[in-house]
């Protein structure tokens, strides 16, 4: 292959590091506003009354309440329930309450100091213990956004049979994105003209769809535009609608042009998080080994709204089980309501969670039945042709024994294990261990979901003679820009320089759906080729293109086409692979089209005089199908492992009464590259039928399996089981003086 | 930025004398402002106290790193960068070095300057303890004059200092002494390993005489509302020779001579314990040196 395969330049490279890119403020209008946000303290009450201090020239600002809603006033998502601006009712703290805007973004800063909310109070509730013991009724009749559950077998008859029964219950907590780039939005709208808006997102569609049912316009008067986008990891998913229509309804009343952008306090104040969760496993495992069965309580924090919490408990419930083989299996999941901002989505989407859960419940199965982690793992991995716990059956070849001697090769796993565990017997405050994870993660929106979502993705000729690619899937740091025009080259047979990204504008581009879920590769790169063969097949048939062409060649045809017919124009739309089948009602079927696995292995040390864990050696192997850019997918990996060790290790949001309190990046601690290690990274390629040039999806699937092995390497230095993540240096005090207790 | 910036003003000043007499003159209004490192982030949340602000960043007086016989003084406008970059301050006073090293980023390094984060009186800073550790005295100048004061006496409380509105601090001074039968010990225990506000940090110097400890000098940050000396637990250790008792005792008065608090960044128990934790591995250090 030509290059898929080849690290070409990146397509926005030269533009990103000449500081040609244009992000989110750097776009500005004659006559523009400037926005704010005022927000609710209280976490829960009724809102009485809007205060306006004297010295502020209120004449002078736009307002906007939920009373100058055009339209609806709701984020339209999946439920109804989350408003653009209170109507009354507060629900958590910093919940949108009035909207200001201002030529002066001084001034406006002063303004918001001078309004007070004064509200009522209710009863808050703040964690899932008191949601689910329903402490105080906050949403719906019982608290719960969403309950699934998923069976395998027949749980209740394995435990008798069994010859080990292993409970556990593990937590973790909130985390941030932290994309570089904070949330922004400038917006153009009027009634004549309609609603048009430029920002920094990840989902320009979502945008779109929530803009229209704000305004209660039709489609056409509504255009979303992704400005350069400085990362999003989930954050701008779903949010970016919220503050799109925002700054939307300041500039409809005001009529100005209006850009409203985040500052780093409001953004990791106001906006979503990671769910935390709380895990109860109960498993039954035979004297060899073998798990006979898993019963899993399954529990997310939603936050106030139900925003996407729904999908993300999902994608949680169906990575519970693991890729083992496992023929009863009760996954009883729930998401539920707290006072708190909504959590939303970020990079794994439930499947960190439960996959921690699963992992570190695995290691003490092992430990009790005194086997190692590795071969407890190893009789379990689930084979080509067995089903996983939704009734898939896995029909490609499945190499996680491989992966796992391989991963033990890579770090000298024996070998290390036996140095570290002499060596820690002689030093009093330094001791080492090493711990593995093994999981897998599904590309692709879950069941039905790709079915649903239809995807389109167009190309057309350019009158250069180049090829354009039209897509709503965004670059946001990840890589979609370069692979795409990959894809496309190859596709083709022409140069990859020949190919052109459209700015994804949802007035210029089809829907191929959300950049999210570890799709845009596989999906909608699918597509991309698919497209291309298109082309390339309509300009054969013209008599343009001879059966084999140079690129200028190409390019000449396509002037050629252009010349007699005025346009080339393809679209793809998304086909469900005939085999795929999945039923929302019993929650069983075909739950991805395919998986990619992965072995990760932890070196860690911990210094016992200060409780600090440090990651020294990291490997992660994993088998994703075609590697379309070695370079931009090790760096993925590595990203990933890196916020995985920030979520095993250092991220902790801070809570009092329902508000994130270190909303600072010098108090919330994401790990600098000193506090990393070093990641090596390593690829099989097993390519899959459905994807472009045999690619599967990779952008999830690294955050999913570092905090267990952390944890596990953690519990082989010292002995030590802990529970919950992060696990900072004063989680670790806290259970080794308890042991020590204890003991 | 969340201010206001139309409330805030800032002036420049021809001199050292100029600036003394704008202080003196107007002691509630102007306030010095350094590198700015500190007030630049309360700037941009909204929360710097709405002053006219001095820019003393390019006072000559207040620059330089100078050497006589008895002492180092450093200007108190010398950053963390010149810090870490002049030979005698690493021959002779490593600690500071290492606390330079150890603050911030590179750009803060450029621009955080040693005095500014002595009147910034942050219980957490990093310097501060590292300066302790080697009696420094600081040079405090108004218009009325200079006067000197040792270090250990400058903070009163948490925020509060002995630095009058109307006095800017010239200069600290490190007295010097033979560099040999030294002992320095450094550690910040940080949020990270890099570009953290420490959680605990303890700064110590010994000088031996023998087998004996001739002089002791501990000092902690983020363990108190100001950075502390420990004078008991220094006195337990001055003039003695190591022994697991002595070490022993003196590790349970250093606990008594600390009293830190729960925050956002760490909690108490957690403190207390590394506090004297570090403290123990710095009398292992001091036993693999001199004890038998």
């Amino acid at each position: 292959m030509r290059w898929i395969g080849k690290d070409v330049p990146r397509k926005e490279g030269k533009d990103k590091v000449t500081g040609a890119s244009r992000y989110i403020d750097d776009i500005t209008f004659p006559d523009m506003l400037y926005g704010v946000t005022v927000r609710s303290e209280t976490s829960r009450g009724i809102l009485q009354r809007t205060v306006f201090e004297e010295g502020i020239p209120w004449e002078e600002f736009t307002q906007v309440t939920c009373k100058d809603i055009p339209g609806n006033n709701y984020v339209a998502l999946i439920e109804t329930d989350q408003p653009y601006l209170a109507d009354g009712k507060i629900n958590h703290p910093l919940e949108a309450v009035l909207l200001l805007a201002h030529p002066d973004k001084y001034l406006l800063q002063e303004a918001r100091r001078k309004v007070s909310l004064e509200v009522d109070p209710l009863p808050p509730v703040y964690d899932i213990e008191e949601s689910l013991n329903q402490k105080e009724i906050v949403w719906g009749k019982d608290n719960v956004f969403k309950e699934y559950l998923l069976e395998k077998g027949d749980i209740d008859q394995v435990w008798e049979k069994a010859d080990h029964i292993i409970e556990g219950e593990y937590k973790t907590g909130a985390q941030e994105q932290l994309y570089i780039e904070t949330n922004g939005i400038v917006a153009v709208a009027n009634p004549e003209e309609g609603v048009t808006v430029w920002g920094s997102l990840q989902c320009p569609y979502y945008v779109h769809k929530a803009l229209m049912a704000l305004f209660d316009l039709p489609a056409d008067k509504i255009r979303v535009i992704q400005t350069t986008t400085g990362g999003g990891f989930g954050g701008k998913e779903e949010y970016p609608s919220m503050i799109a229509g925002h700054a939307a309804l300041l500039a409809w009343k005001s009529g100005k042009p209006v850009k409203l952008i985040y500052d780093r306090l409001e953004d990791l104040a106001a906006t979503t998080k990671r769910h935390p969760s709380l895990t109860r496993h109960k498993m039954a495992l035979s004297s060899e080994g073998k798990i006979l069965g898993m019963e899993i309580d399954f529990v997310l924090d939603g936050g106030a709204y139900a925003t996407l919490s729904s999908v993300v408990l999902s994608r949680g419930t169906i990575h519970a089980a693991g890729p083992y083989l496992c023929e009863n299996v009760r996954v009883r999941a729930r998401v539920v309501a707290t006072n708190t901002p909504p959590h939303g989505a970020f990079r794994g989407f439930g499947a960190p969670q439960s996959i921690f859960a699963l992992e570190r419940h695995l290691d003490k199965a092992a430990l009790q039945l005194n086997l190692s982690k590795e071969e407890l793992r190893r009789r379990n991995f689930i084979q080509e042709g067995q089903l996983t716990a939704t009734g898939q059956v896995i029909n490609e070849k499945v190499s996680l024994a491989d992966l796992m001697t391989k991963a033990m090769e890579k770090s000298d796993f024996q070998k290390k294990k036996e140095q570290f565990h002499s060596e820690n017997k002689k030093n009093k405050y330094i001791k080492r261990g090493i711990g593995l994870s093994s999981f897998f993660h599904g590309a692709g929106f879950t069941g039905s979901g790709e079915a649903y979502l239809e995807s389109m993705l167009g190309m057309e000729a350019t009158k250069e003679g180049k090829i354009r690619i039209l897509s709503a899937s965004t670059e946001i740091g990840q890589g979609t820009n370069t692979i795409f025009s990959q894809i496309a080259a190859e596709a083709l047979g022409i140069e990859y320089d020949l190919i052109e990204i459209s700015v994804p504008d949802t007035a210029l581009v089809p829907n191929s759906g959300p950049t999210v879920a570890s799709r845009t590769c596989m999906i909608v790169g699918k597509l991309v080729e698919s497209a291309a063969i298109q082309v390339k097949e309509i300009l054969r048939q013209s008599g343009f293109l001879a059966s084999t062409y140079s690129s200028s060649e190409f390019s000449k045809a396509c002037q050629s086409y252009l010349d007699k017919f005025s346009q080339l124009r393809v679209f793809s739309k998304y086909k469900q692979p005939t085999n795929i089948k999945w039923d929302d009602q019993t929650y069983r079927g075909d739950a991805y089209g395919a998986y990619a696995w992965a072995v990760y292995v932890a070196e860690i040390k911990i210094d016992l005089r200060t409780y600090e864990t440090t990651v020294e050696d990291f490997v992660a192997l994993q088998e994703v199908g075609k590697v379309i850019h070695p370079t931009l997918a090790a760096g993925q990996i590595e990203g990933g492992v890196a916020q995985g060790i920030g979520y095993g290790l250092y991220e902790k949001v801070v809570w009092d009464k329902g508000q994130m309190i270190n909303n600072q990046m010098t108090n919330y601690i994401m790990p600098t590259s000193a506090d990393i290690g070093k990641i090596r990274v390593f690829f099989e390629e097993a390519p899959y039928a459905h994807g472009p040039a045999g690619a599967k999806g990779i952008g999830e699937l690294p955050l999913d399996g570092v905090a267990p092995a952390i944890s596990s390497a953690i519990e082989n230095a010292i002995g030590l089981d802990i529970p919950e993540i992060p696990v900072t240096p004063e989680t670790l005090h806290e259970y080794w003086v308890s042991r020590k207790v204890n003991s | 930025m969340r201010a206001y910036l139309p409330a805030y003003d800032a002036l420049t000043p021809d001199s050292l004398d100029h600036a003394l007499e704008l202080l003196d003159t107007h002691p509630e209004e102007y306030v010095p402002f350094a590198g700015g490192t500190d007030l630049m982030v309360l700037l941009d949340w909204g929360k710097l106290p709405r002053k006219k602000y001095l820019n003393i960043w390019n006072l000559s007086e207040l620059k330089g790193i100078q050497e006589d016989e008895s002492f180092i003084s450093l200007g108190g406008l010398t950053t963390y960068t010149e810090i870490q970059a002049s030979e005698v301050l690493q021959k002779e006073f490593p600690n500071l070095c290492q606390a330079a090293r150890w603050s911030g980023a590179w750009a803060i390094q450029n621009r955080g300057t040693l005095g500014g984060n002595i009147a910034n009186a942050s219980p957490a800073a990093d310097s501060s303890p590292a300066l302790l550790s080697y009696g420094a005295e600081l040079e405090i100048v108004s218009r009325s004059g200079v006067r000197r004061l040792p270090y250990s006496e400058f903070h009163t409380g948490y925020k509060e200092m002995r630095l009058e509105k109307n006095e800017i601090i010239r200069a600290i001074l490190l007295p010097r002494s033979s560099v040999e039968n030294c002992h320095h010990y450094y550690r910040k225990v940080g949020t990270r390993k890099a570009q953290a506000i420490s959680k605990v940090c303890l700064a110590a110097f010994v000088k031996w005489e023998g087998n004996k400890i001739k002089e002791c000098r501990i000092a902690l940050g983020s363990v108190a509302p100001t950075v502390i000396r420990c004078p008991k637990s220094e006195e337990i250790l001055t003039g003695k020779t190591l022994s697991r008792e002595l070490k022993e005792e003196a590790k349970a008065t250093l606990g008594q001579e600390i009293s830190p608090i729960d925050d956002v960044r760490s909690t108490k128990d957690y403190r207390l314990e590394i506090a004297v934790n570090i403290f123990d591995e710095f009398l292992d250090e001091l036993g693999g040196c001199k004890e038998g």
